[in-house]
Order: structure tokens, then C-alpha cells, then sequence
């Protein structure tokens, strides 16, 4: 078993060696191209747009670089600058954007050392196997081609046939060693990369103000957003329905001595729409903070919305402490959401929710049993989770392959307050 | 008839009092907060307390967890649980015993002053008075009460919400004597063997809040 990962980890870096190798010589053309955008950008017409075209096959080049970086295990993230508002687009901001960015002179610096590197790394990845694939392959080799004109490894020249029966197991152990160096040859060539093309400290920080800025104006619209529904909601529902049970009782006190049947019906309207609104109020209660989660936190709250649904759920928790309410309440919508998309698409027979709490992060796992296929960018209500997720640094993510099963993964960053009693 | 009131917000304390005592009940004490709630239930043993979930200091389920201790220190202690809103996990907490005498309504049902009296006789008397919401709570998952026919499941949660075989013959349209059938096919179908009867409708209604 072990064997055959190794082996088809080796193949795999000897593939994304020939790849580097290639995308390597793809690096002087672009560095060319961009060059003559960069000295033809003051030009008036079309200046911009073109420097703005070749730093766009620049960035291709250089993330297709961190893709390979990623598939030898060494991730590289992306450092650049957010692109300046649509509203500012085109000509001279383009330019301006794309000169102040320090990535973009990192990429820059990159391109020529980093071909070399992955050129000169790649040819030996697949120097070796090759040299050793010449070793099996002497014997017949050599009864093709009917003469000596070359030896192997220890023997050079070949002597006699023995001799080149010899190259066999010598060419075995040479593919063998090529396919262990690889990987390790890969690694070294994203390693170098990384160098240049991942943030600076100072990009990372950047990147994260970006991030910040977004979540924190996502929070304020969903606030706000939030707050209007409710706004909404009480015009609509309970205070209209107030406004019905005074004018109701209203004219039952003027109805009271003349004729109290008719009163007497009226005060059982008034009661009716007390009711109802009481009713309505209820809901919108249960949508900004459900009472159940005040009273029990996480743990009661999601036992009371999986006690709901059609499917048997089972809940378990090891949560020392209560959470922080905002966190609490983001964390419950997103499980109740995915239990209720669960029960929605999945047709699962079963499913179950872990909440757990290791080293300062919050993790939920939500899964089932049913048939898979679930895509957060098709439903807008694990988008809103996300983004309400995001909000305090949680990530969410989906796992749902066709037939099943599907767990959602939520994670938190958080502390918990004192344990419960 | 003795009564214990737990409730924080004094106008529905004096209002729950009011009520009662119009009905002939003996309110003995109304407490406003949590953690003397106990205490007074152990002390006066009253026929019924009536009890609010959510009570300071921490306006969690302060009193529901009291409702369930006295009950465990007085087993039958008849609670009637009141709350703004319903929750099938904590009926399903109060009716775990099995003892009967238990209900749990939503506050807003005292507006209806003649079912409220009803329901805290009811479970003065060591029945069950479930909330029609809790109810059907759960009946939106409970296609898995094997084998009870449709007519059945009515009956049953007539039974949950309270009500005695008269009620529910005149709310279904049927005579008593056919609800009495229902109710004895629904004890065989759900396995309760012949008992005390009062006590198996609480089982009955119990195996169908369990699943």
C-alpha cells in the first residue's frame, strides 16, 4: 500500500516537474510581453488597457504557479491588491493600481530566477527516471540496434552481455530513486517560488484590512438588512393587530349598556387579535434570538430544533462553557440552516450534529445520510451562513459528493465563558 | 383549592392571582424569582403550582428546572408550566417521570379564562394539558407512530392537549363511546397494558412525545 503511495506520488511530482519545466520557458515571453506594456503604457489610447491585459497574464502565470505550489503541499497565497472599484476602472487608475502594488514587482522578480529554477529542477526530475528507464530497456536496446555504442551506470563501456543484464536492476534502483527525489524536487521548486510569490508580512496585513473591511461592511448590511425586516414585521403584524384590539374594544365600551351581546362579541374579537398578535410576535422572537437559546445555549438550542425536524437527529456536545451570544446565535442559524436544507434536499434517513470545542475553536459538524450533492453557491441560505460566519473569522465548509454523504463544517474561532455549573 | 404562582412580572403575578382567586383557588404564595421557588413548593405542598419558565436571577429556564426538582422531591406534584413560548424538549423534560399532573401551556392561553381554569383543574387531577402547540410541534415529524390510523392520531392529541372522552367526542363530532374504542385501540397499538386509566393516557402521551 505504502508502495503504490509512493509510487504514484513520485509519478505525480514527475508530471508537475514537466509541467514547471514548461510553464518555466512560458516565463520569458510573458516577462517580455509585459515589458512592452509596461514602456507603451503612457501611451494615450491604449496604453493602459494593455499594461492592464499583460499584468493579467502575469498574475495567470503566477497563480497557476501557486496552484502547483499547492498541489506539492507548499500553498502560496495570493498577495495582491484588491482591483479598484468598477466605478474607478480603466485607463490611468489600472495603471495605478497595478504599479503600487508591490506583488506586482515581486511577480516581477520572480519570473526569470524562477524559470531557471524550475527549468533546471524539472529536467532532473525527469532526468533521472529517464536514465533509468535506458538502463531496463538496454538489453533490447542494444539487440536493436546491434552494436555497443554506449555503457550503463557502473559499466561503461559495456563489456558483454552480461554486463548490460546488469543495467536492468541498476536501472530499476535509478527509477526507483528518481521517484523519491521528485516530490522533494518539487518541493524545493514551490519553496523558491513562495519566496516571491506569496504576501510579504506586510501584503498579509494588507490582505487582512481587505478582508475585515468586507466582512465588517457584509455584517453592517445584514444589520441593518436585519433590522428593517424586523421593523417590518412589527408594523405589519403585532402593532396592526394592537391598533385593531383598541379601536375593537373602543367601541365595545360604547356599546356595553345599549346593546352587550353585541359588546360581548366584540371584546371576544379583541381577544382574538391579542392572540394573534401575540402569535406573531412569537415568530419574530424566535427569528432574532430564540428563547430556547437564551435559556440553554447551543447545546438545548440545536436539541430543540433537531426534536423538529422529520428525521431522527442525534445531537452530541462537549462544550465546557457557554459561548459568547453573538457567536452562539450565528452558530446556532447556521446548524439550524444546514438541518433544514438536510431535510429539504437530502431524503437522508439519519443525521447528526457534533459541536465540539478544541483549543480556542468552535467546530460543528452537521451530516447525514442522504444522497450528497448539496452546492453552497446554489442556495442563498448557506451563503447568508457564511457570511454571518465570516463575521467572526469562522469558515464554513461543505463535503457532498454525489450519493452521499454530506457534512457541513462550521469553525469558529472563540473562547467560551466560565463552565456551567 | 391551594395554589402555588411563580411568576416575575408583576402584573401578570397579580393578574394570575386575581384570576385564580375569582375561581375559588386559594393562591398561598406567588413568588417572583428563581431560587425561592423550592423552598416554598417543599413548605406549602400545594394541590397545583403554577410556574413560569424564564425567572430571575438569570431568566433562563430558572423555573423549569424547580418544577422538575420539586417534583422529583414530591413525586405527582401537579405543575402547570406557563412559558412565551413552547418547546417539545421541555415537555418532553417535565413528562420524562411519567407521573401525570403536568402541564405546560403558552402564557397566552390564560386569555381564554375558562380553558385556563379547565386546564389547571386538570392537572390538579393528575392529568396532562399540553399546548395545541407543542402538539403540533410534534406532529409534523411523528408519521413514525406506527400503525395508529389518522382518526387515532386526533384522538391522541386531544388526549395530549388534555381533554376528557366528552370533550373530544364533541370536538370530533363523535359519541363518547367511539372515542373510548379509539382510545383503547390506541393503548394496545402503542403496547400499554390495562391500568389505572388516567395513567395510561399520560404514557400514551408520553410515548408519543418520546418518538
Amino acid at each position: 500500500m505504502l508502495f503504490r503511495i509512493r509510487v504514484r506520488t513520485g509519478l505525480r511530482a514527475i508530471g508537475h516537474g514537466v509541467c514547471a519545466t514548461g510553464l518555466g520557458l512560458l516565463n520569458v515571453p510573458v516577462l517580455a510581453l509585459w515589458l512592452i506594456g509596461l514602456v507603451l503604457s503612457p501611451m494615450p489610447v491604449l496604453g493602459a488597457d494593455l499594461l492592464h491585459v499583460t499584468t493579467v497574464v502575469v498574475r495567470w502565470r503566477a497563480d497557476l504557479e501557486r496552484r502547483l505550489g499547492e498541489l506539492a503541499g507548499v500553498p502560496i497565497r495570493r498577495p495582491y491588491l484588491p482591483s479598484p472599484d468598477r466605478a474607478e476602472q480603466g485607463g490611468r487608475r489600472w495603471v495605478r493600481w497595478i504599479i503600487t502594488d508591490p506583488a506586482t514587482w515581486r511577480d516581477m522578480s520572480w519570473l526569470l530566477p524562477g524559470a531557471l529554477v524550475s527549468v533546471v529542477l524539472g529536467l532532473i526530475t525527469v532526468a533521472i527516471p529517464a536514465y533509468g528507464l535506458a538502463g531496463v530497456l538496454l538489453v533490447p536496446l542494444w539487440l536493436f540496434l546491434g552494436d555497443v555504442w554506449f555503457g550503463y551506470g557502473l559499466f561503461w563501456p559495456v563489456a558483454n552481455l552480461a554486463e548490460a543484464w546488469l543495467a536492468l536492476p541498476q536501472g530499476l534502483i535509478v527509477i526507483a530513486g528518481g521517484l523519491v527525489v521528485a516530490p522533494l524536487l518539487r518541493r524545493v521548486d514551490v519553496l523558491f517560488a513562495r519566496l516571491f510569490l506569496a504576501p510579504t508580512s506586510a501584503a498579509e496585513l494588507r490582505l487582512r484590512v481587505a478582508h475585515l473591511t468586507t466582512t465588517r461592511s457584509d455584517t453592517i448590511d445584514a444589520q441593518s438588512a436585519e433590522l428593517l425586516r424586523i421593523e417590518r414585521d412589527l408594523h405589519d403584524g403585532a402593532q396592526a393587530r394592537m391598533v385593531s384590539v383598541g379601536m375593537t374594544i373602543g367601541l365595545a365600551e360604547r356599546l356595553v349598556r345599549r346593546d352587550p351581546d353585541a359588546a360581548l362579541k366584540l371584546l371576544a374579537e379583541a381577544r382574538a387579535s391579542s392572540t394573534a398578535a401575540l402569535v406573531d410576535l412569537r415568530h419574530l422572537v424566535q427569528g432574532i434570538h430564540p428563547p430556547v437559546l437564551a435559556e440553554r445555549g447551543l447545546e438545548g438550542a440545536v436539541q430543540a430544533v433537531a426534536l423538529h425536524m422529520p428525521v431522527p437527529i442525534e445531537v452530541t456536545s462537549q462544550l465546557p462553557g457557554r459561548l459568547e451570544t453573538p457567536i452562539e446565535s450565528a452558530v446556532y442559524f447556521a446548524v439550524a440552516e444546514a438541518l433544514t436544507n438536510m431535510a429539504r434536499h437530502s431524503r437522508a434517513h439519519s443525521a447528526w450534529v457534533r459541536i465540539r470545542h478544541v483549543e480556542g475553536l468552535l467546530a460543528v459538524d452537521v451530516g447525514d445520510d442522504g444522497v450528497g450533492g448539496a452546492d453552497a453557491a446554489r442556495g442563498t441560505g448557506l451563503r447568508g451562513v457564511e457570511r454571518r460566519l465570516n463575521a467572526f473569522d469562522g469558515t464554513m465548509t461543505i463535503s457532498s459528493p454525489p450519493n452521499g454523504p454530506t457534512v457541513v463544517t462550521m469553525e469558529v474561532p472563540c473562547a467560551l465563558s466560565s463552565p456551567k455549573i | 383549592m391551594r395554589v402555588v404562582i411563580a411568576e416575575d412580572l408583576t402584573l401578570l403575578r397579580d393578574g394570575l392571582t386575581r384570576l385564580l382567586e375569582a375561581f375559588d383557588f386559594e393562591v398561598v404564595a406567588a413568588v417572583d424569582n428563581g431560587p425561592a421557588l423550592l423552598p416554598t413548593l417543599l413548605r406549602e405542598r400545594p394541590d397545583v403550582a403554577i410556574i413560569d419558565v424564564r425567572l430571575p436571577p438569570t431568566h433562563t429556564d430558572e423555573g423549569l428546572k424547580a418544577a422538575i426538582a420539586a417534583r422529583t422531591a414530591i413525586p405527582g406534584l401537579p405543575v402547570l408550566v406557563l412559558s412565551q413560548h413552547v418547546e417539545s424538549l421541555y415537555a418532553r423534560e417535565l413528562l420524562t417521570d411519567s407521573g401525570g399532573g403536568v402541564g405546560y401551556l403558552l402564557k397566552e392561553r390564560v386569555s381564554d379564562v375558562e380553558q385556563f381554569v379547565q386546564a389547571v383543574q386538570q392537572v390538579a387531577a393528575g392529568g396532562t394539558a399540553l399546548d395545541p402547540e407543542v402538539v403540533t410541534q410534534l406532529l409534523g415529524r411523528r408519521e413514525r407512530l406506527a400503525g395508529l390510523t389518522p382518526r387515532e392520531q386526533d384522538v391522541l392529541k386531544h388526549i395530549a392537549e388534555g381533554r376528557s372522552n366528552a370533550a373530544i367526542a364533541g370536538r370530533l363530532f363523535i359519541t363518547e363511546k367511539v372515542v373510548s374504542k379509539y382510545i383503547n385501540n390506541i393503548f394496545t397499538k402503542l403496547g400499554l397494558p390495562p391500568s389505572d386509566d388516567d395513567n395510561r393516557r399520560v404514557l400514551a402521551v408520553l410515548r408519543y412525545l418520546g418518538g
